[in-house]
């Protein structure tokens, strides 16, 4: 209160002192006006600015990450692309030597069938014998009127006689003839099943070149996109490699499991080997350390394996090599992670038995009584943790695919994650720069507000001065363009 | 350089640094010291000291130190241990080791014998220099007696003792009959063994009575 009253003009009349003291400060604010906005709007530009620039670099910065993460993903997915094309047209390859190589035998047996069945069919087309000439003489006499004459009749009936026979014998030679057309017709049968299966087996075949030949044609097309540099691709890859980061990632997580139960059951019994008293850490002994490492070892072998078989392209070295040495490194990594699986067997095995006497120890010193013997029963967990042991190496071999995909899609996701993180830092500075600038004016403002009489005076005279209506308070944006430093 | 590059540096680079400087060169192993106080009427409760015995067997782990040694006349002395052992590292031959030693130590608690006298602190200073010699990183005494000192006429132990990170545990402190009669000789008792022992520079001092609750022996360890 004291300093208070040091302050006051009347300490006794406290209201007129500090209308007094505000008229004073108002005056001298005024005489400082020009200055002071000019101290609040470099304040805010010299704040603003450096912050805008910080968003306008990390907003380059993005956008060259962005077009780097472009052009990564762009070159991934036309290698990727440009392999299965190869690989279709391999298969296509391989289709056409197949089938055309049984073409010229396949074309000839149906040259063979066609022309059987050509030479069967005009057999089939040859027409029984036409009757005799003498049908028409036949067709006169019987036109001939008996007039009941036993001559003549007697010749008719001889004539009848001797035509009913003809037309037996003509009758019996044109039903032989048929026949034999349909003998021949029938033997056609064969030779058209086998036609129809050989056209059939020609379909087939091209059915199956136009199916594959239309996966070239889509991944073709996908390529062309991809040379082509199009959005559209750039999408669909990143969308394939956010799904494949998060596939690939479950199956490792799923694998991690597997590896923890696998560590379980070596980490015990590796005691045994290099100790149970020797720690790495406060808390991790040397022997966990030693079970991790036989865990981690299985996990590189079946790595080796996966790369010598050219099922993953973790190491271009790998695949680089001839097939002899690729060979041998795949019997080598193969003995290996036999030795190790054998090894781990053996390891769960003592894990079950030092259990057991650990138990049996612990039993002894209760005074407890010995547990019965369960027989067969009791050595099934035994059986199955050696069994485990010596299958979960071999397991984890597999992981070096899911780890090979989870590499590479993560170079796009961890991209495209920091590209996103830049870009919304360089949004935050922009927001926090031109929170700065608007500031300033708000200062500006708010200071001619605390000025507002003295101001109000100065309309007033340059209204007297001019003769007409009072301007506006002095435009604060006039100095204001001049020190905006863009 | 490629991802594969990076991502194979950062992981030989880290387990270099963990190979290098997290290696804890710290002793994790712990030495425990049994005192078992086998004067007069005392030497009748050797068989709960036996449960104590088979207790610490059971809990304490390959590379780790025991030794049984019983508190008679005067204590000080390396024939006054009746079993000691440091366990192998490896677990089946350190359970072959506490096979052995339960059935030392069982064969003598069964046949001990009251002695006159009970020199408690010369026990102490023959742990500590076990415990010592050890190099273990937990040292602990377990006291088995009723930690009432009883010393011949020629017998000097009236000196500050070294106990230095060393946890003393008083065990079955049973009561006598004159603490019966008046428990202020009791509290009295164990208030100016805590008080020696913590002069002493001792860890840690506990009193369990309670045989069912042994495994406050190692709580804070």
């Amino acid at each position: 209160m004291m300093d208070l009253r040091m302050w006051m003009i009347w300490p006794d009349n406290a209201a007129l002192s500090i209308l007094v003291l505000s008229l004073i400060a108002m005056v001298v604010l005024y005489a400082a006006r020009a200055p002071m906005h000019g101290l609040m709007r470099s304040a805010s530009h010299a704040l603003g600015g450096p912050l805008r620039l910080g968003a306008r670099w990390l907003f380059g910065v993005a956008g060259e990450m962005k077009a780097r993460n472009k052009a990564v993903l762009l070159a991934q997915g036309r290698r990727e692309s440009g392999q299965r094309i190869e690989r279709e047209f391999e298969r296509l390859g391989l289709l056409v030597t197949r089938d055309l190589q049984g073409y010229p035998t396949l074309q000839r047996k149906l040259l063979e069938e066609i022309t059987r069945v050509e030479e069967d069919y005009k057999k089939c087309g040859e027409v029984p014998p036409p009757p005799p000439d003498w049908v028409d003489a036949v067709a006169a006499v019987a036109k001939i009127k008996t007039g009941g004459g036993e001559v003549v009749q007697k010749i008719l009936v001889d004539i009848r006689q001797s035509l009913e026979s003809i037309h037996d014998k003509a009758l019996a030679e044109y039903r032989r003839a048929y026949q034999m057309r349909h003998s021949i017709l029938e033997g056609f049968m064969p030779y058209w099943r086998s036609l129809d299966k050989t056209m059939k087996q020609v379909d087939k075949n091209m059915s199956d070149m136009h199916d594959t030949a239309a996966a070239v044609d889509a991944q073709m097309a996908t390529y062309k996109e991809i040379a082509a540099r199009s959005d559209e691709a750039e999408s669909t890859l990143t969308n394939s490699a956010f799904t494949q980061f998060a596939i690939a990632g479950l199956v490792m997580a799923v694998a991690l499991g597997g590896a923890f139960v696998n560590f379980k059951l070596i980490a015990l019994p590796m005691s045994e080997m290099v100790g149970a008293s020797d720690y790495i850490t406060a808390s991790l002994r040397t022997s966990e350390v030693a079970a991790l490492v036989i865990i981690l070892v299985e996990a590189s072998m079946g790595l080796f394996v996966m790369e010598s078989l050219r099922i993953t392209h973790l190491f271009p070295r790998i695949a680089n090599l001839n097939d002899r040495m690729r060979r041998r490194m795949v019997w080598i990594s193969l003995g290996l992670l036999l030795t190790l699986a054998g090894i781990e067997s053996a390891l769960a095995l003592m894990r079950d038995m030092l259990i057991a006497d650990k138990q049996a120890l612990l039993q002894s010193l209760a005074a407890a009584p010995a547990p019965v013997s369960e027989g067969w029963l009791g050595r099934i967990p035994t059986a199955g943790q050696m069994l485990l042991g010596f299958i979960l190496p071999f397991a984890l071999a597999f992981v070096a695919v899911p780890l090979e995909s989870f590499i590479h899609s993560g170079r796009t996701v961890g991209g495209a994650l920091l590209v996103n993180l830049v870009s919304a830092l360089a949004f935050a500075l922009r927001i926090f720069g031109s929170i700065a600038r608007q500031a300033g004016r708000v200062l500006v403002h708010a200071y001619d507000v605390l000025i507002v009489l003295p101001l109000l005076v100065e309309q007033l005279v340059h209204s007297v001065r001019s003769g007409g209506p009072a301007p506006e308070a002095r435009p604060v944006d006039a100095t204001e363009k001049t020190l905006r430093p863009y | 350089m490629t991802m594969r590059t990076l991502v194979a540096s950062a992981a030989i680079a880290g387990l270099s640094l963990a190979a290098a400087g997290c290696v804890d060169s710290r002793s994790h192993a712990q030495a425990v010291y049994m005192l078992v106080d086998s004067s007069g009427t005392y030497a009748r409760e050797a068989g709960k000291a036996e449960l104590v015995v088979n207790y610490l067997l059971g809990t304490l782990r390959p590379g780790d130190s025991f030794a049984v040694a019983r508190v008679e006349n005067r204590s000080f002395s390396e024939k006054d241990i009746i079993a000691k052992a440091m366990f192998d590292t490896r677990p089946s031959q350190a359970n072959a080791q506490k096979r052995a030693f339960r059935d030392k130590t069982g064969a003598f608690l069964k046949t001990v014998q009251g002695t006159a006298h009970t020199d408690i602190t010369g026990g102490l200073i023959q742990g500590a220099e076990f415990l010592n010699e050890t190099g273990a990183g937990k040292k602990t005494i377990i006291i088995f007696s009723d930690m009432q000192e009883d010393l011949d006429k020629v017998t000097v132990r009236d000196f500050p003792i070294r106990l230095d990170n060393i946890r003393v545990i008083a065990v079955n402190v049973t009561k006598l009959n004159a603490d019966n009669i008046d428990p202020r000789r009791y509290l009295g008792r164990l208030e100016a063994w805590q008080k020696r022992v913590n002069a002493a520079g001792a860890s840690e001092w506990k009193v369990i009575n309670d045989i069912e609750r042994l495994d406050g022996i190692f709580a804070n360890s």
